[in-house]
């Protein structure tokens, strides 16, 4: 909760902040947090929790796959609409993995995911500039069991607002 | 530790040895299928005074610990023993070795004054009744006793078994402690066998797969301290990091050096691709190795630098490939069910340890360079990344148990697929990187 909180403050007052913030978790509020503290309120359409709840900030792919589903292209249509409204706003996209395949492999593939995520959008009008990308590979699973229930929720991609282009 | 070691090569001396008539020594041929042990004695050393008594039981312990380890020798317990060797320069009493069935027999004495420390010992041919070698002797700080248990123990190895050991080696590896959702990862660096870790960096950022260079002095490493996956190099002795300039808004991982220590390859993120690159460390220049839409990683030398060994998907599936170093057409070498991963040729240049995911399970496998003979070590819920002994006789790996509690543990493997056993450490630890002999 500390982090989840640290990367709203953050995502308020500066751009580039969250990268100074050597604590891995800090990136990765997709990565680890679980979001009972939320910046602004859900029900403000402009809020950034707004963005994470009722748009959705992620979406999950198929073994091994970076290949958008229906429903992922759904929620990338939300985020971009979201985006192009509220432009103060930048985002990391993260790429995960689930726990089976090798460190390296995993690595490569959640590039890939987190990529397909942000062609979507810059498809979709938003500019490339206000969109990054970081792959957690394994490193940082939502859920720890070994079944597909969990790994079906760790393959994800995650948008994580990172700051303010208004600073 | 660079003035112990100093003293180490300094101090190194061969004994006279006593004269006796030759005939077949003792030898443990190592291709040939170690089935039984070798049954081996390691009496406590004898200490020249009271200062040196604790040093020379510990030592001679850590000799047969380190033989015992191997899985090729069975130490025979000083329970059995009918002589007693109050003393290194008194004649060996082989009958009494012989009627235990111990067919080996190390003796040793340690001196110690002030802070130095020496070693003196004997590899015995217990039913030959000759000496397998000459008497050595090495000389360092008392604080380094356990490195020079770990050389009297390569050279009994090395006498027994006609092969250069791998006991006086150390092992990079990444710390792990947390639950798999909040892992917290240090690099740290241990003695072989799990003694003396130090730590390299703390647990603020994810750091992953440390990779020694072939002398040993340096270590490529990935770390998030930026928040993007970069590689950097860390000086061992002064435990001081640079970051590699990839390139600018890319992620990189995944490097290893080549034999010669003066260049890098390693796995280049652009556009969501991840390509195999390589940089040459003096300039800091890269040059792309591969260009696919495929996930190229892992990339491993040959031990004579002229090719890459390498996983790539662009069939589909992660399989094992092998180009000309500089880049290049590369020819596919795993053919069998599964996918395959991490491959790294070994020093002897014979092998290529990989990981084999297969039917919901994972391998440590060896297969001959062209993917012939292919063999699989292991098989658990998940096992990944091998690294090599110094000699290409043992495979260390990372094993990560299942589920809520799983935890990633060290285990080590002879590449006949016996001997399997953890590799203790205070935390949990992944991906290992044995490092060479030291000098």
């Amino acid at each position: 909760m500390n982090v989840l909180s640290k990367v709203i403050a953050l995502g308020v007052l500066s751009v580039m902040a969250a990268c100074t913030n050597n604590d891995p978790s800090a990136l990765g509020g997709g990565a680890g947090g679980n979001g009972s503290i939320l910046p602004g309120s859900p029900s403000d359409p402009q809020s950034p929790a707004y963005f994470q709840q009722t748009v959705g900030d992620r979406l999950l792919f198929e073994v091994d796959q970076s290949t958008l589903t229906g429903q992922a292209q759904t929620i990338l249509q939300g985020q971009a609409d979201w985006l192009l409204a509220n432009t103060d706003f930048v985002a990391t996209i993260e790429g995960h993995a689930d726990e089976q395949g090798t460190r390296e492999y995993n690595l490569a593939l959640g590039a890939r995911r987190a990529n397909a995520a942000r062609e979507y959008l810059i498809s979709r009008g938003v500019a490339g500039n206000r969109l990054t990308t970081v792959s957690f590979g394994k490193e940082r699973p939502i859920e720890i069991c070994s079944t597909e229930e969990c790994y079906s929720k760790n393959r994800r991609a995650v948008t994580v607002l990172t700051g303010s282009t208004l600073g | 530790m660079m003035r112990f070691l100093t003293s180490l090569l300094l101090g190194l001396t061969v004994l006279a040895a006593p004269v006796y008539a030759q005939s077949g020594p003792l030898r443990l041929e190592l291709d040939q299928g170690i089935i039984e042990p070798l049954p081996f004695a390691v009496p406590n050393f004898v200490p020249d005074g009271p200062a040196a008594t604790q040093y020379a039981n510990d030592l001679s312990r850590v000799v047969a610990a380190d033989l015992t380890g191997t899985g090729l020798f069975r130490e025979i317990s000083s329970d059995a023993f009918i002589s007693r060797v109050s003393s290194f320069e008194a004649p060996v009493q082989f009958a009494d070795w012989k009627a235990i069935n111990a067919e080996a027999l190390v003796t040793g004495a340690v001196n110690v004054s002030g802070k130095r420390l020496t070693v003196r010992f004997r590899v015995w041919d217990v039913f030959s009744g000759q000496e397998l070698g000459n008497g050595l002797q090495f000389s360092g700080t008392t604080d380094g006793w356990r490195r020079m248990a770990h050389k009297v123990a390569d050279q009994v190895y090395t006498r027994v078994t006609g092969e250069s050991g791998y006991f006086d080696s150390r092992v990079a590896f990444v710390s792990e402690s947390g639950p798999k959702n909040q892992r917290l990862k240090r690099l740290a660096i241990m003695d072989y066998d799990g003694a003396n870790v130090q730590y390299l960096t703390d647990s603020a950022a994810i750091v992953l797969a440390p990779r020694f260079s072939p002398s040993g002095d340096r270590l490529l490493y990935t770390s998030y301290e930026t928040g993007q996956p970069r590689i950097y190099v860390l000086d061992v002795d002064r435990v001081k990091r640079t970051e590699l300039k990839t390139q600018d808004g890319t992620m990189s991982f995944s490097p290893r050096f080549s034999p010669d220590g003066r260049s890098i390859v390693y796995s280049l993120i652009q556009g969501g691709n991840t390509d195999l690159w390589k940089m040459d460390l003096a300039s800091g220049q890269s040059v792309r190795l591969t260009n696919t839409p495929a996930i190229e990683t892992a990339p491993s030398y040959s031990p004579d630098g002229s090719q890459i060994v390498f996983e790539s998907d662009r069939s589909g599936t992660p399989q094992l490939y092998i180009m000309p170093a500089n880049g290049g057409e590369a020819t596919r070498i795993s053919f069998k069910q599964g996918r395959y991963g991490t491959p790294v040729w070994s020093s002897r240049g014979d092998l290529i340890a990989f990981t084999k995911q297969n039917k919901g399970r994972f391998h440590i496998g060896v297969m001959r360079t062209d993917g012939s003979e292919e063999r699989l070590l292991t098989s658990s819920f998940l096992d990944e990344g091998p690294t090599w002994s110094p000699n290409g006789r043992v495979i260390m790996f990372t094993r990560e148990s299942q589920g809520a509690s799983g935890r990633a543990t060290l285990y080590s493997v002879d590449i006949s697929g016996r001997n399997l056993r953890p590799v203790r450490t205070p935390d949990g630890g992944s991906d290992p990187s044995w490092g060479p002999l030291q000098k």
